[in-house]
């Protein structure tokens, strides 16, 4: 019981969070909001008995993220250009009535979904039972969730390398291609001198 | 739907309910706001409700960690959603840091992160991303 206390209290606090990402204006302050966000889902998902999804988001979610966007906006504006009055309602309205009708639909659909925490819902009957049993008689390890990552999912791991792997690739061709092209345009210029055509 | 009480339907699909909340406004920010890093935070906000879905979905009442205590009497939250999650969190964080390199390049190329702002530029004289400096075209 006090668990579930807890519980609807923290996701409470979640959407405060993202109420005020959206009021405020300055970038610096939406991106600490959004660390306390990724931190508050660590201790939701402590609660929910995901302690190894927990650190996860704790370490990579509400840390490297941060930092990422920190260092981002070392040279990025730190602050969000508020457009005039007109253009933003017509705007907002748009995306207002898609959100709620979208929004709408899901909660129509989520009351289909079986209790929270019901034993015999589809999703907790079928594969996992079977990890759960075997995960410690046949490999040794008692945390199945290791288990499952690295010896029943691992081409799931090996995936998410590569994915890994080429999103880094693409940040330092990206930022890499960046001082490269200011250079290669900037000695350009010199040579052509003032003959460059406009457009 | 069945004839309990508001407030017991409302605790039982309370995490669904916050999940959809804070998913949709994720959308919003997408959708509403030209600030190319307000649109990151907001992507990554849509990203972590679904993770919540998962892990809510995964939890099973009086169930504990899917840590092997030896006692047979115990009853363990569902650990395949956790394995899934964990691989989407750092899935996640790669393509936000993607993301973010993208934004510093058209930063670079437009001296401005406000989507407005650039697609009028663009509109204006047609150059490729490419040939693009800031502050170099602006001036002419």
């Amino acid at each position: 019981m006090t668990g579930l206390m807890v519980n609807i209290c923290l996701l409470a606090l979640l959407v405060i969070i993202v109420v005020m990402v959206m009021r405020t204006h300055r970038l610096f302050a939406v991106v600490v909001l959004s660390g306390a966000y990724s931190l508050i889902c660590a201790v939701v998902f402590v609660n929910l008995d995901a302690v190894d999804v927990a650190f996860t988001e704790a370490a990579v979610g509400a840390g490297i993220s941060t930092v990422l966007f920190l260092a981002a906006l070392a040279v990025l504006p730190a602050n969000e250009k508020q457009p005039p009055g007109a253009h933003t309602l017509t705007s907002n309205l748009a995306a207002l009535v898609i959100v709620v009708i979208v929004g709408g639909l899901l909660i129509h659909a989520a009351f289909d979904l079986p209790a929270l925490g019901d034993p015999n819902a589809p999703a907790q009957v079928h594969v996992a039972p079977r990890y759960l049993v075997e995960s410690d008689e046949v490999l040794n390890i008692p945390n199945v969730v290791t288990t499952v990552l690295a010896s029943y999912r691992g081409f799931d791991t090996l995936g998410e390398t590569i994915v890994v792997f080429t999103a880094g690739l693409g940040v330092f061709v990206l930022l890499c291609g960046a001082t490269r092209t200011a250079r290669h345009t900037a000695t350009k210029d010199e040579r052509q001198g003032s003959g460059r055509d406009e457009g | 739907m069945n004839d309990a009480p508001l407030a017991v339907v409302l605790a039982e699909n309370w995490n669904y309910l916050v999940v959809i909340t804070l998913m949709m406004s994720g959308l919003f920010i997408v959708i509403s706001r030209s600030n190319l890093v307000k649109k990151l935070v907001g992507l990554s906000i849509f990203q972590t409700s679904v993770f919540l879905f998962y892990i809510s979905v995964g939890k099973v009442a009086g169930g504990t960690a899917p840590i092997i205590t030896g006692d047979p009497d115990t009853l363990y939250s569902n650990p395949l959603p956790h394995v899934l999650i964990l691989t989407a969190i750092v899935v996640g964080v790669a393509t936000t840091a993607l993301g973010l390199a993208l934004v510093l390049r058209v930063h670079a190329a437009f001296g401005s992160i406000e989507e407005d702002e650039v697609l009028a530029m663009k509109a204006e004289d047609g150059l490729p991303l490419l040939r693009r400096v800031a502050g170099g075209e602006d001036g002419e």
